[in-house]
């Protein structure tokens, strides 16, 4: 049980798919200029991601391995058209707006890179969990970065104005090349604070530490 | 040939796939250390650009496409939601051919790319291409133009940063934005650059 608590939660921060494995970012970077958008896009990532681990870890006896990426790249590819098809039929308005970038999924790294290097490799229940804490890791930073683009360069969230209109808005967020700077400031941020609690473990761990630093 | 020159331009400036759309930012900010290995990598991405876009152009139009059937009976048929399974397999085989002509007929290209050709066929630039391609119902014609483009543009976007990366090396940044942090922050710095060119008509 606790194993599949480490495998859920540990993709949120300590390992979040973005920020410190680095992995899809074209989406996370396209998408996020406002929430709604956003929103649909974490939930269509987070159901291949579960799709896919979960399909290539019960065949992951059954794959031979010098075929195996194109198997799973294929695989992928079909779970994405079903999502297209979804969002064509039921949200033609955002399916509008994310455009190819439904598409792009297929090559969303995050997706082939859990596949790859953990449901090849580990059994259905695990993946399932690796899935959806990859899934929720992303789209916590994808979140973040919609949410804070859309709050100040439009005054708005999910469509709903929030701040008043004497509150000048800020037109750069609106800009692609913004959700760069977000993020770039997302790692600084997830970084300071990891190091500072690595110092503070290893200073309570080891007392020797303590003092030579004292 | 204006037309075409028009969609390179277009293509490699205004609608810089990694710098405007943000497509294929996974090997960017993987395979911009240096300098040389940047090169290697824009020449692998162009090759690719440049076979796949036209390719999957012709595969949309006489398979895919509403209508692309009806040489064999079936007018009325649509098969165009079958795309992205189609150009990432076409994607996928061109890749794999590529490294096998290079490993045969040009060794040191080959050695110098390494793992990175292979990852290819997962760039979403190199898919994103295609798709963009569609959405825009390019010709044959045009399609090879816009292949030339974005792929010089892609190479283009890697090779810059690269170069800016070599020099972040002596730059006194705070602990936790050294590294990933800070070349974003590079990168975002350099598309607002590029957004600039946005308004140009050619």
């Amino acid at each position: 049980m606790a194993n599949y608590r480490e495998r859920l939660l540990r993709p949120l921060l300590d390992d979040n798919p973005i920020t410190v494995q680095v992995l899809g970012l074209c989406s996370a970077l396209a998408v996020s200029r406002s929430l709604r958008p956003a929103l649909i896009m974490a939930i269509s990532v987070i159901a291949v991601l579960i799709f896919s681990n979960v399909a290539v870890s019960l065949m992951r006896g059954i794959i031979p391995r010098s075929i195996r990426l194109i198997l799973e790249v294929t695989l992928i590819a079909s779970a994405v058209i079903v999502v297209d098809q979804v969002l064509q039929a039921f949200a033609p308005d955002v399916s509008q707006v994310l455009s190819v970038f439904v598409g792009l999924i297929i090559t969303n790294c995050i997706v082939l890179g859990r596949v790859e290097s953990f449901a090849l490799h580990n059994p259905v229940g695990d993946s399932l969990a690796d899935a959806i804490g990859n899934g929720l890791g992303f789209s916590a930073v994808l979140l973040t970065v919609a949410a804070i683009r859309e709050l100040f360069g439009n005054g708005t969230l999910m469509g709903t104005t929030i701040l008043p209109d004497a509150f000048p808005k800020n037109e750069m967020m609106l800009y692609a090349p913004s959700a760069f700077l977000l993020i770039g400031l997302i790692i600084w941020a997830s970084r300071t604070w990891q190091q500072r609690r690595e110092r503070r473990e290893s200073t309570t761990a080891n007392p020797v530490n303590l003092r030579r630093i004292g | 040939m204006e037309q075409a020159i028009n969609i390179i331009l277009r293509a490699m400036f205004m609608e810089n796939l990694a710098l405007v759309y943000l497509l294929g930012m996974c090997t960017y900010i993987a395979v911009s250390k240096r300098v040389e290995t940047a090169i290697g990598l824009g020449a692998a991405i162009m090759v690719v650009l440049f076979v796949t876009v036209p390719v999957n152009q012709w595969m949309y139009q006489s398979l895919l496409a509403p209508g692309a059937l009806a040489w064999a009976g079936y007018p009325e048929l649509d098969l165009s939601f079958l795309r992205f399974i189609v150009f990432i397999g076409v994607i996928a085989a061109l890749v794999q051919i590529l490294d096998l002509f290079l490993e045969r007929f040009f060794l040191r290209l080959h050695q110098a790319l390494g793992i990175y050709l292979p990852l290819l066929t997962v760039n979403c630039a190199i898919l994103g291409a295609s798709l963009f391609m569609v959405q825009r119902s390019l010709t044959f014609a045009d399609s090879v133009a816009y292949g030339i483009g974005v792929g010089a543009g892609w190479a283009l976007a890697v090779i810059m940063f690269a170069a800016i990366r070599e020099r972040l090396r002596y730059s006194d940044a705070p602990e936790g934005l050294r590294g990933l942090g800070l070349s974003f922050i590079v990168t975002g710095l350099l598309a607002f650059a590029v957004s600039g060119l946005s308004g140009i008509e050619v």
